[in-house]
């Protein structure tokens, strides 16, 4: 059995969405449903269904901020925060994700920072982020940074490793170990077709 | 007794208050924390969404440096990162696909994982290794009187819960007790604090930090006492947004370890309790009452 349900079934950690049982538990302790344009019951069986342009590009899968509150009450053991990561990840890849919406901004921006320098200077990633995002925004948040500096904690030199080199090659490593399998999945399917 | 630190980059940041407040109260309680060498950013929340074997690959070369020390356990307080390095070990043990890539990318660069080594928050460590007797005699100052709303927020508590009860934990309530501070009932100690959201999506995440915090007022809470600085960010800074768009709800918030440092007798001006944007001063509080 093909398809998009299956394909993230498939992925380690995820499989327990099989067994869903709809009862709505997640939609009820998440803190963030009211928020979301379908609840996480909804996406569950979304997912199982196969409305992979629906569930990519909904705001939910942005709006979970990793709580794990259904993931420890799903009565089946469905890791469903690790399912949300699973398909920000797909929406990031599929370039599904909703414009405008500063939320996968900011994790990729964190991303690169991270990878960069080896630290997180966390009033530089919010200054790249309202830039990017929300350049008029930034002047609502005057009083905040003022505070920030006014108690040391604002800081605009970026914090960073000696090992930033060993970091870059370790990325690397795994870049490569993903193209090797991917041309190895290729070359598996030609020789199938053959 | 000895433990690696991992202090993550917040705590170099805006929760600097709380390694200020946690290395001399370590010291106090007689505990050597040995900062690992060169640590890099554990991948947080945000790297997970984007490449969570990459997220790995990032916080295995932490756990791969802590190892190389040759301490058991590793002590990290912010709630993020303690999460992230144990969902790494989880993911690095259970998953062979991880585990391939991250041994093989972490050889390149000479370092060597065997998974030997324990990711434990203070909390824990103080509680539970040290002991509240231990805490107890050294309270110089007990907390008598004050009203502290324990929170412990999401991430130490879920989806590992490996110290505590998931429901209704009681870790840090006991922990205030043992310092003489009366806690009160706060059925929302583990409510999420709106994470970055407070950042990205201000109408949704401030609304979850103003719940917290008018529970603390409702509970005549004097102060919020919590174990993350992304949670501290949130309960602290937005006081002036949250009462414009809602309502005032001026219950100051600081971390557990600041609170152990007042009653340890040691002077608040090396507790980093000037970094607070809505100040706790205990002495007013003291005469006032």
């Amino acid at each position: 059995m093909k398809g998009f349900g299956r394909e993230v079934m498939n992925v380690p950690g995820c499989e327990q969405l099989e067994h869903c049982i709809q009862c709505g538990t997640c939609s009820g302790v998440c803190p963030l449903s009211i928020y979301m344009d379908f609840s996480p019951r909804q996406i569950m069986a979304m997912v199982r269904s196969d409305f992979k342009r629906e569930v990519l590009s909904s705001r939910t899968i942005w709006l979970c901020a990793s709580c794990y509150a259904c993931t420890v009450e799903c009565p089946r053991q469905i890791r469903i925060t690790d399912i949300m990561y699973e398909l920000k990840q797909r929406a990031i890849q599929e370039g599904f994700y909703p414009k405008g919406f500063s939320i996968p901004v900011l994790a990729r921006e964190f991303v690169n920072m991270s990878r960069n320098f080896g630290r997180i200077t966390e009033s530089l990633l919010v200054m790249k982020l309202m830039l990017k995002t929300n350049p008029f925004g930034a002047f609502g948040m005057w009083k905040l940074g003022l505070g920030l500096m006014r108690t040391g904690r604002f800081s605009m030199m970026p914090e960073s490793i000696k090992g930033q080199k060993d970091l870059k090659k370790m990325m690397e490593t795994v870049d490569q170990i993903s193209m090797d399998k991917l041309r190895k999945q290729t070359e598996n399917k030609v020789a199938e077709q053959k | 007794m000895k433990f690696s630190y991992f202090p993550g980059c917040s705590l170099r940041g805006t929760g600097r208050a709380y390694e200020e407040s946690l290395l001399p109260v370590m010291k106090a309680l007689g505990v050597e924390l040995q900062e690992i060498e060169d640590w890099n950013c554990c991948g947080a929340t945000a790297y997970m969404a984007v490449d969570e074997v990459k997220a790995c690959v990032m916080a295995s070369r932490d756990l791969a440096l802590a190892e190389k020390m040759g301490n058991d356990e590793v002590l990290t307080p912010c709630s993020a990162c303690y999460l992230v390095l144990n969902k790494a070990k989880h993911y690095i043990e259970d998953a062979p696909e991880v585990s391939e890539v991250v041994h093989k990318s972490l050889s390149t660069v000479g370092l060597k994982l065997t998974g030997k080594v324990q990711v434990r928050h203070p909390l824990d460590i103080i509680v539970n290794k040290i002991g509240l007797d231990e805490v107890k005699k050294r309270v110089k100052r007990p907390l008598t009187g004050l009203k502290v709303a324990p929170y412990y927020g999401c991430q130490i508590i879920r989806p590992y819960c490996t110290f505590d009860d998931q429901a209704d934990p009681k870790t840090m309530d006991r922990l205030l007790e043992a310092l003489g501070a009366t806690v009160v009932k706060f059925p929302l100690k583990t409510k999420c604090c709106g994470g970055s959201l407070t950042g990205t999506l201000p109408q949704v995440g401030l609304r979850l930090a103003y719940i917290i915090l008018k529970e603390a007022k409702k509970r005549q809470a004097d102060v919020i006492s919590t174990v993350c600085s992304l949670c501290l960010f949130n309960l602290d800074s937005y006081h002036d947004k949250i009462s414009s768009r809602w309502e005032p709800v001026a219950v100051p918030t600081v971390f557990f370890t600041q609170l152990m440092g007042l009653a340890f007798g040691i002077p608040e001006d090396q507790l980093g309790l000037n970094r607070n944007i809505l100040p706790f001063r205990l002495k007013e509080l003291a005469s006032a009452r």
